[in-house]
């Protein structure tokens, strides 16, 4: 009865375990990684990512796939940089708009917003698999940041915006501070509210949700549209920690996002999975990527091994559920 | 009491124990299986059955105690080895692979191949319409299993086992989903295989089949078993008292207090076949339902029962078309959504596919209609929740761990319970019903039965399909029967005896044989 208890908890625990693990060996090997600078920025690097991850693991709940995230996280940045340098000019009609800081953020989530949304309505409304949706989304969301950047980044946005990616308020830094307030919410939504509960049920099994009376085609759009909106948060804090919207910005984000979401046990084929395990997932990445770097492992390395830990993530969870 | 037999068993169960990480299962189980006979498993939701035929088969490898084939001790490490052995098994729950055809999923996995290598699809087609044929199942072989509702699944399910040509054939639930007439048929096929010496395991809640069928039984209570013997020497009653432990209280009858108000009116309701425009599943039907009156729909397999209940719940609205009156307005209903917001319910055919989230507990199954009533501002109420669940866990006597459990762990009877659950929570104006006691066992039957007479008696309108005449017969007030999707007679409840319904479920198909009859004469006599 005792082992087995012990077992339960092993498995229940088994990302915060490994995450123990992986910090006790990395102090072991370098005596760079146990301090303080170093864990804020490793909490600093995988705020993005947590941030696109919730999105991700709201949609990948209902069964879905968002991979056009990175190219929408380019393009919002672009708008809200492009917004604040150079405002809204109409030359036909001789208008010529400024924007305030809260207005280019706003702008730039909402664009987000717009592309997610637009996902969700192919998605939803002419039935296109998701994963085509957004790969086609993924590839026009990029097209529209190179038309909106010409191809060039657009530079020197001023210190207030510098201040979202790269500041701190009461020790901490703002993009923690700003990941750990969407996480928060997530964790709610997801289990509190009756949305997060019709997320959970269109992924275990659409049709008896839908018999059940769920709008499955309003969930769906909101889930996309607030995936899009996340990715926009997370082109904000991209450009403002450059101090730059790079045409290419995001490039493969939706991988190291989907890797999260996969390690911290959410299912891919939908209805199962927690917020709190994406964290744990993008911890994991985050904190191997830091620790290879600073043990001086060739990039090309750090690749295969970061796929590696993908793979062993899975399996391990694929065989205790399987001893359930 | 003691089975004689003269013969050795084939089959033999000793000692056998499972028990869950929550809950034991089976405690100690003997059970002897004889070649050329039926040995029947009896027990409430929940007792223990299927995880007994579940261990025979090769599926849990966990157990305690020995299953012995042929007088040798046998470990089957899965269910295609226990196949191999000559183990086969229809399952409770259906696990047809929905966009295979019916051919493919019959073959699956001993798939017939030419000398190249290649698959066989002549030979196989030809052989699954044989079987098809000889389960009087009109479809094609070629058909997707999605296209097919879930009696004919059940029958694809039973041809797929009689393809294994094994000495042990478990049937857990066979007839479920079923009605009479094919009921019969399976009788008849098993009769055929008991003289040719097959062991039959029979699982059913049905106690009146298994006189006809069943040579032994067995009866399991809580994972344990109470008793076995001859079907000969015993009792319906008898039974009953050894799987409930006590007797069970008469039901009421229902009384019969119609209002005239009338809450549903269908008038000329028609639902094209999706698959071929010159077919209708649902051909120009009308009535109307008052009330507070139980209004029971029954007919042969493919008559369209079903489909009359998914039209009206606005499942498939562009092929649907005729009018529909909630308490006289008439209202347009375009999606399921409209149908629940109009006031409509329907509890589901296919629990597994339709009705259940398997890998939710069974607190947020129950609430998933009811979330409005027990959330505010998008919050839900976990408290309200629980004791919306535990109130009906009670009332519909579930048989669950805790509110918390996954309902894939449950019993299939158990499973339906909670489906039943969701849908008497949201108290609707109408509740549409699809074989709602499917695989429930005789105590928590009559508890439904009372729970319906009950909302009826508040004022709802209820609408039950069932292949299970006795059940239509039992609780509605009216009885509608569709033959061949068109509606053939209304009977009263006075009026209606099992006689005249399965004349008036016959009645179109009679029509149309006796056409092609004439048909034949006629050019009879021009080549005379
Ligand atoms: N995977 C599982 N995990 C935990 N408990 C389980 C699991 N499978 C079955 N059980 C439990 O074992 C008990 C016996 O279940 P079983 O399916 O054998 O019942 P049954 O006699 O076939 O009932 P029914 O007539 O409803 O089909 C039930 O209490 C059920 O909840
Ligand atoms: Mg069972």
């Amino acid at each position: 009865m005792q082992t087995q208890n012990l077992k339960h908890y092993l498995v229940k625990f088994q990302s915060v375990i490994a995450l123990l693990i992986m910090c006790i060996v990395l102090s072991f090997l370098s005596d760079r990684f146990l301090t303080g600078e170093n864990a804020w920025n490793v909490m600093r690097q995988i705020s993005v990512n947590v941030i696109i991850s919730v999105g991700m693991t709201l949609v990948i709940l209902t069964g879905g796939i968002d991979l056009s995230v990175g190219s929408v996280l380019a393009f919002a940045g672009a708008v809200t940089a492009g917004m604040l340098k150079f405002g809204a000019e109409f030359t036909d009609w001789d208008i010529y708009l400024g924007f305030t800081l809260l207005g280019a953020l706003i702008g730039g989530i909402l664009s987000g917003t717009f592309l997610g949304w637009f996902n969700g309505i192919t998605i939803t409304r002419f039935k296109v698999p998701p994963f085509v949706a957004t790969l086609a989304m993924l590839t026009i969301a990029r097209g529209l940041t190179m038309l909106w950047t010409g191809g060039f980044p657009i530079t020197g946005l001023g210190d207030n915006m510098a201040f979202i990616g790269t500041g701190w308020f009461l020790g901490i830094p703002m993009p923690v501070w700003i990941s750990a307030v969407i996480v928060l919410a997530a964790v709610v939504l997801t289990n509190k509210t009756k949305l997060g509960r019709h997320i959970y049920a269109i992924g275990g099994n659409e049709t008896a949700a839908k018999l059940s009376g769920i709008k499955i085609k309003k969930v769906k759009l909101i889930v996309y549209s607030i995936a899009g909106a996340l990715a926009g948060v997370g082109g904000i804090i991209v450009t403002s920690r450059l101090d730059s919207a790079q045409p290419n910005a995001g490039f493969g984000f939706e991988l190291d996002s989907i890797a999260a979401v996969v390690i911290g046990g959410t299912s891919l084929s939908g209805g199962k999975g927690t917020i709190m395990g994406t964290v744990q997932g993008a911890l994991i990445i985050g904190i191997l990527n830091n620790g290879l770097v600073l043990l001086n492992v060739s990039p090309f390395w750090q690749q295969v091994i970061k796929g590696f830990v993908i793979l062993l993530a899975v399996v391990i969870e694929k065989f205790n559920s399987k001893e359930d | 009491m003691e089975i004689k037999n003269n013969q050795p068993p084939v089959l033999e169960i000793k000692n056998v124990s499972k028990d869950f990480s929550e809950v034991y299962a089976l405690k100690n189980v003997d059970m002897q299986v004889f070649p050329g006979q039926v040995a029947a498993v009896i027990g409430e939701n929940g007792a223990g059955k299927s995880t007994l035929m579940k261990i025979i088969s090769g599926v849990h490898l966990d157990f305690e105690g020995q299953v012995l084939l042929n007088g040798e001790n046998v470990y089957f490490k899965n269910p295609k080895e226990a196949a191999e052995k000559g183990v086969a098994i229809i399952h409770q729950e259906l696990n047809l692979i929905s966009h295979l055809s019916i051919t493919e999923n019959l073959f699956l996995g001993q798939e017939l191949t030419t000398k190249m290598g290649l698959l066989d699809y002549p030979k196989m087609h030809r052989k699954a319409k044989e079987l098809l044929g000889r389960l009087q199942l009109d479809a094609d072989p070629r058909t997707p299993v999605i296209q097919l509702r879930v009696g004919q699944q059940q029958l694809v399910e039973i041809a797929k086992a009689l393809l294994l040509e094994s000495k042990v054939l478990i049937m857990d639930e066979p007839t479920s989903a079923i009605s009479d007439n094919e009921v019969e048929l399976l009788f008849r096929i098993i009769n055929d295989l008991k003289s040719k010496g097959v062991a039959i395991v029979y699982i059913s809640h049905k106690l009146d089949e298994l006189f006809k069928i069943a040579d032994q039984f067995t009866v399991l209570r809580d994972g344990e078993k109470i008793g076995s013997g001859n079907m000969k020497e015993t009792s319906h009653d008898k039974l009953i008292q050894m799987m409930v432990g006590r007797k069970l209280t008469e039901r009421i009858k229902k009384k019969s207090a119609l209002v005239q108000e009338e809450v549903l009116r269908v008038e000329n309701l028609c639902f094209l076949n999706p698959e071929n425009k010159n077919d209708y599943l649902v051909n120009d039907i009308s009535f109307s339902l008052k009330k507070g009156e139980v209004l029971g729909i029954c007919g042969l397999m493919g008559a369209g029962r079903t489909e009359v209940l998914e039209a009206i719940f606005g499942l498939f609205p562009k092929y649907v078309s005729g009018k529909i009156y909630i308490e006289g307005k008439e209202i347009r209903i375009k999606s399921v959504n409209e149908a629940i917001e109009a006031g409509i319910g329907l509890v589901p055919e296919d629990r597994k596919l339709q009705g259940l989230i398997m890998n939710m507990n069974v607190e947020k199954n129950t609430s998933l209609s009811n979330l409005n009533r027990i959330s505010s501002f998008g919050f839900i109420h976990k408290n309200k929740e629980e004791e919306l669940s535990k109130y009906f866990i009670k009332k519909l006597n579930t048989r669950v761990a805790s509110s918390k459990m996954e309902v894939q762990k449950l019993s299939g009877g158990n499973q339906q319970k909670v489906v039943i659950a969701k849908w008497l929570a949201t108290n609707p104006k109408v509740l549409l019903l699809d074989e709602p006691t499917r695989g429930i066992d005789v105590g928590a039957k009559s508890e439904i039965y009372t729970l319906i007479n009950e909302l009826a008696s508040q004022g709802m309108g209820i609408i039950v399909v069932s292949s299970e005449l006795t059940e239509i017969l039992a609780i509605s007030d009216n009885i509608l029967v569709l033959s061949e999707s068109k509606l053939t007679t209304k009977l009263s409840r006075e009026e209606a005896t099992e006689e005249v319904i399965m004349k008036a479920a016959l009645a179109e198909k009679e029509d149309k044989s006796q056409k092609t009859g004439d048909g034949r004469q006629e050019t009879g006599i021009s080549s005379d």
